[in-house]
């Protein structure tokens, strides 16, 4: 009978399932009259399943689901539940928390159930607690005692199951608790025991290798096992041993070898093969070993040619056969492994031969191991793409989505300055179909690294960037929207003044359209309030009422965004003190006058002080103005006196007065031991500590009171030292602001204390600068190799002709052969001719891998950087390290820095006195006191700027009064708008011009003017070579895929 | 390194999950239906890979049910689907020509033989024979023990009676 049932339902499953669950109901009628027997479960839990088989939709499902949990919370807790009664429960509840729904009321039971004798339920009971519980679970304590009893058992099934649990359940703390019982298993008789001892001592391993150290010679001892699965399983934990530590392997290398050699020989035994292929997994496991062994160690890879050979050999699948699955598996592995170590040309060329063949396959699967693996011959020999570029293409355009991922994957490895333009734009499209937050940052961030890698101009550099800030919106890093910020203050070359403001002024322009867009994400917004507030009316094109009225639109149209906000009150005051500076009148638009006292009114402090800025910047002189903020004075530096000399006088009379003197934070930490104590067991207060802490806390002792300040010292040290010692807050804010000047008292001083109190003290953190200054030191290091090589020529030319020849190059072959296919290719692939001439850097730009400092130098036409340029200041401080890790909030935070009380030489105790004087009459207090004239002005710039959000990324005054040049600098940049020269006209019309539309003209374009630039070509590939280059190829009349080969050489050389 | 396995129907509906990496149960249910929700949707003709938050998932169907599982980007794609044929053909070995409905009734069975194929996230046995030499020396054991219980259970109720 139930067999019958049996077969029935078997045979519905397998016709088709389209109306499944009708049959189901019908067998499920069947099956409730005929279940016993084999089943082994209750009718109860079969109805229960069949129900929700049954079940029409996910509510139905989850209300049976919910009645079930019911039901077992009641049975499961009544007292004397038999065993198997017990033990259905808790498949049960497996079955409930597998349809994901919260059993942990359960878990006890289950643990219980470990505990029981019977096998049968210890079974259930330990299947059920893996199943339940993460390593991290706290009943998991409870089941260390049974695990620990059953490893002992002579039953080796009780042993087996105690050690499944072992590999999911131990976790670091229990790892001592069980490890000598596991160690010792390694010696059980029984092969399965010890198989799985290994991989439980390979699972410890992973969680914590310290408490493994000792266990190291063990492994290879379990690899001479005369069991191949407990070999097999020993692979596994070496694999991991030898990527932690290579050099410590290095001798077993020729070991792996043989074993490697007698199972492509087919020495084990035939229980191991695995559809006629000997032991596939194990040679697998095999050959990744061997890739880390082999890396970078001429040695050890010659040692394994001949077994890499034999395993080609061994698999390659006769003419015309695609090959089963698991030996392309093995062949894809022999790629990895001949593509990591250092192998001859003759594995190379095997590579490359398999790698051919997965690419020509029709599976779609083969094909996306193709392109993976001609990522990694490409990174060895690069011509090799060459002859692939119409599979790639293919795979480029697939439907499929997982393949054109994995293609764009290997065009940005590929990517250089040559293709730079149609690859990025092949990703932004792509992103433009993504949804999904986790693969746009992802995509996001490999387009800002090419662009910011290889850009040809600053142009597509800016609109790239929109485009990427527009589709990712705020998954895009906030730092890449300053590098960009300061890229537009910088300008592209060093004196080219004309260049730049062309630059800037095409950036307003751009950012006008863009605003009128509905929906823009808030970091697109701020820079585009930060560009015209700094350039919207700097080349007199836009009239000041304009942009403040577009400004005033964009803070209405994002009432929540404060950030936003913060942005555009900066600006319209900017633009309201050139329009002052320029000597005219300022009337505020209505709308701006209503926003202005909005945000008097704001509960942000942050935005009430801008305002109150911009108030009292329309409230003083053009003179005064001028000097505070110089139009076109973001991309100045300012230089710091750390001596803060002006200061001398009030540190004197505070010492006089018995203020202790300022020490270094080591010193301090070493001679104040109350200190000391607070840090030290604030510090520990901090780390994570997973343990129980035993020791008693100690007791605060009393630090000795210093001076006159009468706080306990050791429990505020930093107020302490705030009161007592004024230096050293200044010191740690030598750029802090002088805003103080012209905001309102009352909230300053209260917000001072709260920063003292909640904040990580100045004093501590600011000594040791972030992390992320190091890596833009670096890159500022290689800023200056590239400023210095790059003296003076006009860069923004280069990149145009560049881009037009190799575009040309690109029509060329369109002409050619008209297929859509074949330019895309040429552009990607062909498109490198131009570049063929530099040596090192195309190269090296092939490697994506590289860093991004090795290319950059020798690549040509790559702009200045954002980060570039500024390496020639050497005086490097503060505000550049807080700036380089500056995340939003720190901007808006920065307000509170700012807060902190200023002193300039007229201060004396009480800062906030002589404040408030520079406040009433503040250019009175500048000419009336000579002495301070030069010092005070510095303060008001250089403070004055780090309130703006701007200035924190660009912030650049001329620390030293240095007015005079600023004039300058205007007029420079209003001729530069007025003269528009050739070169940079056609950079303007950059960006419209597709490397593949439109090449009739330019290419011409691009031969007219390639004369002149070419002399002033110094460095990256020559231009005369890559044109005739060019010219020969056109005589000949290749085309990428065509037949010489010389020339493709020549390109991926 | 294998992170989860995964069997889902064609209906969406979960057969099986074993998770070697830590999950909380919301993470598990959003996995699952994110998951199933792409796999689902994917063509018969387009490969077996789904490149998901920085992990690779290489899933096959057998007849109605999806098998999946989630490695790592530096595994081997073609090697995991031989990891899924591999488990498939030995539950087709015990249950003997094995279908859906064997794996939703015995869903634990699938478990126990689920864990001597594959332990804390790595491929532990290649041999089918071994395997299913281990899963019968369970059950018999077992159904010994069953016998047992349930005699003793006899004796003892009709020695109460």
């Amino acid at each position: 009978m139930e067999s019958w049932a049996n077969v029935i339902m078997k045979k519905a499953f397998k016709h088709g399932s389209q109306n499944t669950i009708d049959q189901l109901k019908t067998i499920g009628r069947e099956l409730s009259m005929g279940t016993q027997g084999n089943w082994l479960s209750s009718k109860e839990y079969l109805d229960l399943v069949k129900a929700i088989g049954e079940a029409k939709s996910k509510a139905e499902e989850e209300r049976i689901v919910m009645a079930e949990i019911e039901h077992l919370k009641k049975r499961i807790m009544e007292p004397d539940v038999p065993r198997k009664k017990m033990k259905e429960y808790i498949i049960r509840l497996v079955y409930v928390e597998m349809l994901g729904h919260d059993a942990s009321f359960g878990y006890i039971y289950a643990v219980k159930m470990t505990h029981d004798d019977n096998l049968l339920c210890k079974r259930s009971g330990y299947l059920a607690t893996t199943l339940f519980l993460n390593e991290d679970h706290d009943l998991i304590i409870l089941i260390v005692n049974t695990i620990q009893k059953d490893l002992k058992s002579d039953n080796y099934l009780v042993v087996c199951a105690a050690l499944t649990a072992v590999c999911k359940l131990i976790n670091e703390e229990t790892i001592p608790a069980v490890l000598p019982q596991v160690v010792d298993l390694l010696g059980h008789p029984k092969e399965q025991v010890r198989k799985k001892a290994v991989m439980a001592l390979h699972r410890f391993q992973q969680r914590s290798p310290s408490s493994m150290s000792h266990l190291l010679t063990k492994f290879r001892q379990i690899l001479c096992d005369k069991d191949p699965s407990v070999m097999s399983a020993a692979l596994c934990a070496l694999f991991d041993l030898v990527s932690a530590d290579v050099k410590g392997f290095k001798n077993l290398t020729a070991s792996f070898v043989s074993i490697l050699k007698q199972v492509a020989e087919h020495r084990l035994p035939k229980a191991y093969d695995y559809h006629r292929t000997p032991a596939p997994f194990i040679q697998i496991k095999l050959l990744k070993i061997l890739a880390l062994l082999g890396a970078g160690d001429k040695h050890a890879s010659e040692n394994m040619y001949s077994v890499l050979v034999d395993v080609i050999k061994k698999n390659e699948p006769g003419k015309g056969d695609p090959g089963s699955n698991i030996t392309n598996a093995i062949l894809y592995e022999c790629i990895c492994t001949i593509t990591a170590i250092m192998a001859n040309s003759k594995l190379l060329g095997l590579a490359a031969e398999i790698t051919s063949r997965f690419l020509k396959s029709d599976s779609h699967n083969y094909k996306y191991m193709g392109i993976d693996a001609l990522g990694r011959v490409i990174e060895i020999n690069p011509d090799f793409a060459e002859e692939h570029q119409l599979s790639v293409i293919d795979c480029l355009e697939d439907q499929d989505d997982t393949l054109k991922r994995k293609t764009l994957d290997l065009l940005y490895k590929m990517t250089k300055s040559s293709n730079v333009e149609v690859i990025v734009d092949r990703m932004i499209s792509y992103m433009r179909t993504l949804s999904d937050a986790h693969n746009k940052t992802e995509i996001a961030t490999r387009i800002i690294e090419l662009t910011e890698r290889f850009a040809p101009s600053n142009q597509w550099f800016i609109q790239t960037m929109n485009q990427v800030f527009e589709l990712a919106g705020d998954l895009v890093p906030v730092k890449v929207a300053h590098d960009l910020m300061r890229l537009l203050s910088k300008g592209a070359g060093e004196d080219d003044e004309e260049a730049d403001s062309l630059l800037r002024s095409s950036a307003v322009e751009s950012y006008l359209q863009l605003l009128a867009e509905p929906k823009l994400p808030s970091i697109l917004l701020q820079v585009a309030c930060w560009v015209l507030g700094e350039y919207g009316t700097a080349d007199g094109t836009h009239n000041a009422d304009d942009i403040i009225g577009k400004l005033c639109d964009v803070a209405e149209a994002h009432p929540g965004d404060n950030v936003v906000k913060g942005y555009a009150i900066t600006a319209i005051t900017k633009i309201c003190s050139f329009e002052i500076g320029a000597g005219r009148e300022v009337q505020l638009i209505p709308e701006c006058r209503s926003f202005v006292d909005d945000l008097l009114a704001s509960h942000s402090t942050d935005l009430q002080q801008r305002a109150y800025e911009l108030q009292v910047f329309l409230g003083l002189g053009a003179d005064l103005v001028r000097k505070v903020l110089p139009v076109n004075g973001s991309g100045e530096e300012i230089e710091f006196d750390r001596e803060l000399p002006f200061l001398q006088e009030f540190v004197d009379s505070a010492l006089a007065n018995g203020a202790r003197p300022y020490l270094d934070e080591n010193e301090r930490l070493g001679v104040d031991s109350g200190m000391s104590s607070f840090v030290s067991s604030s510090r520990s207060h901090h780390e994570p500590s997973h343990g129980l802490r035993f020791e008693a806390y100690e007791t605060p002792t009393l630090a000795v009171s210093s001076g006159s300040a009468a706080v306990p010292s050791s429990l505020l040290p930093d107020f302490e030292e705030s009161v007592t010692e004024p230096t050293r807050s200044v010191r740690n804010q030598t750029d802090s602001s002088q805003v103080d000047l012209l905001g309102p008292e009352v909230a300053r001083l209260r917000l001072d204390g709260v920063q003292r109190k909640w904040g990580r003290t100045s004093g501590s953190s600011q000594p040791s600068p972030a992390p992320t200054p190091v890596s833009e030191q670096q890159r500022r290091g290689s800023g200056v190799s590239e400023g210095a090589s790059s003296n003076n020529e006009s860069s923004p030319a280069e990149p145009r002709h560049d881009t037009y020849s190799s575009s040309f190059e690109g029509k060329k072959v369109q002409r050619v052969i008209p297929a859509e296919k074949q330019r895309l290719a040429a552009s990607l692939f062909g498109g490198s001719s131009v570049q063929k001439g530099s040596s090192g850097g195309v190269n090296g730009g092939v490697k994506a891998s590289n860093a991004a400092g090795n290319v950059r130098p020798s690549e040509k036409g790559v702009p200045s950087r954002p980060v570039a340029g500024s390496g020639k200041e050497k005086n490097w401080s503060a505000a550049e390290p807080k700036q380089a890790s500056s995340s939003l909030m720190d901007l808006v935070d920065m307000s509170g820095d700012d807060l902190l009380p200023v002193h300039d030489s007229k201060a004396s105790y009480d800062p906030f006195k002589g404040l408030e004087g520079l406040l009433g009459v503040p250019s009175t207090a500048a000419s009336s006191t000579p002495a301070g004239l030069g010092k005070s002005t510095m303060d008001f710039m250089s403070l004055y700027d780090s309130a703006p959000v701007v200035s924190q990324s660009a912030s650049s005054l001329a620390g030293d009064s240095d007015v005079l040049p600023l004039g300058h600098r205007r007029s420079g940049g209003m001729d530069g708008a007025n003269g528009v020269e050739g070169g940079l006209m056609d950079l303007n019309m950059l960006p419209s011009v597709s490397p593949l539309a439109g090449l009739g003209e330019l290419a011409q374009s691009s031969s007219s003017s390639s004369p002149s630039t070419g002399v002033s070509d110094k460095k990256g590939p020559s231009r005369q070579h890559s044109l005739q280059k060019d010219a020969a190829s056109r005589q000949v009349g290749v085309t990428p895929t065509g037949a010489n080969p010389a020339l493709f050489q020549d390109l991926f050389g | 390194m294998i992170h989860f396995v995964l069997l889902i129907s064609r209906q969406g509906k979960v057969r099986l999950t074993k998770w070697y990496s830590p999950y909380t149960q919301k993470e598990r249910t959003k996995v699952i239906r994110e998951l199933s929700g792409m796999i689902l949707s994917r063509g018969p003709k387009l490969c077996n890979f789904l490149e998901w938050r920085g992990l690779k998932v290489v899933y096959k169907r057998y007849a109605s049910l999806y098998f999946c599982m989630c490695v790592d980007t530096d595994d081997n794609e073609l090697e995991t689907l031989e990891i899924i044929h591999h488990f498939v053909e030995i539950l087709d070995r015990y249950f003997g020509n094995v279908c859906e409905l064997d794996l939703i009734f015995n869903f634990h069975k699938a478990y126990y033989i689920l864990d001597e194929v594959l332990i804390a996230g790595e491929l532990q046995e290649t041999s089918k024979k071994s395997v299913a030499r281990v899963i019968a020396a369970q059950d018999t054991l077992i159904e010994h023990a069953k016998e047992q219980s349930s005699s003793l259970s006899n004796i003892i109720a009709q020695a109460t009676k």
